[in-house]
């Protein structure tokens, strides 16, 4: 035998030189999402901290494979739990353009879809709709909101199972093409996880959105004033941070969603103000300026004063 | 006789991977894809049955792919094509339509004469296949 026997490929084609991680990150564009990511929500140190985190595993992956030394896509399945109004949606959006940018999903579209979209409402019909939703979500982030209407234990003959089931299926098997985000409130979250351990068991992060602190809630009331085009008189900045404290206290506070409420009332009321000066004319200062009456005649401080009479 | 009917129909076998590119690339030009099967063979059979709905908003090939997993072993032994449709005023036809799955022996077709009158005689042509009924048609030996 003549024949030259090849020596065999080296395991390791690019050589094991420094790779510029500065390069990937700038090429991957991610930075800008994570600075948006710091500038428009305010708060959520532990989902920026565990995004960041993604972010780095997903670079430092890409970075491995260029390597040829594939680890497989890690799971991405994550939950987000957390009291209303915390800003679980609009991670959940955020999220969907990061691993799109991040190259873990090819199109980066959100589906928010609950559990009307996925349960049927006879036998045989769950399994239709649920691939129907899956199919849509291909590609993207499924966004299953209060997920753990999911699954009635009070009833077992509920169809709830069933889309569980094949959502499982699709979890696994086709990791690559897709990440399903559950959303829901902690308590009932932790049940419905509790009582589906397989579940609990594919989804890698459990993400909790902790209640924003008075001033939190302040910084993004000034966030929505500016993306309204509004602004607060200074008397008006101190009545708001009065009235969030008292509506803290108060029975279904839904953190920034209330506060998005208690805006839309104010402008509502600075629009009948000016309404009712009409004639004199109007500048377009007192237009964009929210005064502390506005603010004052809300609901919330008439209920303190009747409390302290 | 291997049957030869929308795109690709005169280029080898289309890989999965090449199916899904075709598909990506459908999409991305907003077109509804949709699958559908027949065990028909005869060139003017244009109106195959459909496998499931029609897929509109999909995004993602890897979508139109699971469904086409699933045809495919609902019926192995059938033809099964791709078709895109444009939605597009004025435009609303296929744009798109190419056979990926076709069965493991196509036995071909018959030249049938008919007598007409004085010594005139009629040609058509008529599949071995549709001998058997339908749906039994590719599954025998």
């Amino acid at each position: 035998m003549s024949a030259v026997i090849e020596p065999p490929p080296p395991a390791d084609p690019h050589g094991t030189g420094p790779l510029d991680l500065e390069a990937e990150y700038r090429h991957s564009q991610v930075a800008e999402v994570l600075d948006g990511l710091e500038r428009d929500l305010i708060g959520l140190v532990p989902v920026k901290s565990r995004i960041r985190d993604i972010a780095a595993l997903l670079l430092i992956d890409k970075l491995r494979s260029t390597l040829g030394l594939s680890a497989g896509a890690p799971a991405l399945h994550m939950s987000f739990t957390g009291n209303p109004g915390t800003g679980k949606t609009t991670v959940a959006l955020r999220m969907a353009e990061i691993l799109h940018r991040l190259g873990y999903v090819r199109k980066g579209h959100l589906v928010a879809v609950t559990r009307d979209d996925l349960v049927g409402q006879y036998i045989g019909h769950t399994a239709p709709k649920t691939r129907e939703v899956l199919k849509r979500a291909m590609g993207g982030v499924l966004f299953i909101d209060e997920a753990y209407y999911l699954y009635r234990p009070e009833n077992e003959r509920d169809y709830g199972q069933e889309a569980i089931e094949i959502l499982l299926q699709v979890m696994e098997n086709q990791r690559e093409d897709l990440v399903v985000i559950f959303a829901g409130y902690k308590q009932r979250m932790d049940t419905f996880f509790h009582s589906n351990p397989g579940l609990s068991s594919r989804v890698a992060h459990h993400i909790d959105f902790p209640d924003y602190s008075c001033d939190e809630l302040l910084a993004i009331a000034h966030l929505m004033l500016e993306q309204m085009h509004y602004r607060l008189s200074p008397d008006a900045d101190g009545a708001l941070r009065e009235y969030i404290e008292l509506r803290r206290g108060q029975p279904h506070f839904a953190n920034a969603r209330s506060i998005r409420n208690a805006l839309d009332r104010a402008r509502l009321r600075q629009a009948s103000r000016l309404f009712e000066r009409r004639g004199a004319p109007i500048s377009r200062d007192e237009l964009i300026t929210i005064e502390a009456a506005d603010i004052r005649a809300s609901r919330v401080f008439a209920e303190e004063r009747a409390h302290e009479r | 006789m291997r049957i030869t009917q929308g795109t690709f129909s005169f280029l080898p076998e289309l890989s999965d991977e090449q199916i899904s590119r075709q598909i990506e690339y459908s999409l991305e030009q907003g077109w509804a894809v949709s699958i559908e099967y027949t065990d028909d063979p005869h060139p003017r059979n244009t109106y195959w049955e459909m496998f499931g709905m029609p897929m509109f908003d999909i995004r993602d090939a890897a979508g139109i792919m699971g469904e086409l997993a699933s045809c495919r072993k609902t019926f192995p032994n059938h033809y099964i094509k791709v078709n895109a449709f444009d939605a597009t005023r004025g435009r609303e036809s296929l744009r798109l339509s190419f056979i990926v799955n076709r069965p493991p022996r196509e036995p071909g077709f018959a030249l049938v004469r008919q007598e007409g009158p004085g010594r005139a005689l009629r040609y058509t042509t008529r599949a071995y296949a549709a001998d058997r009924p339908e749906g039994e048609r590719y599954s025998g030996p």
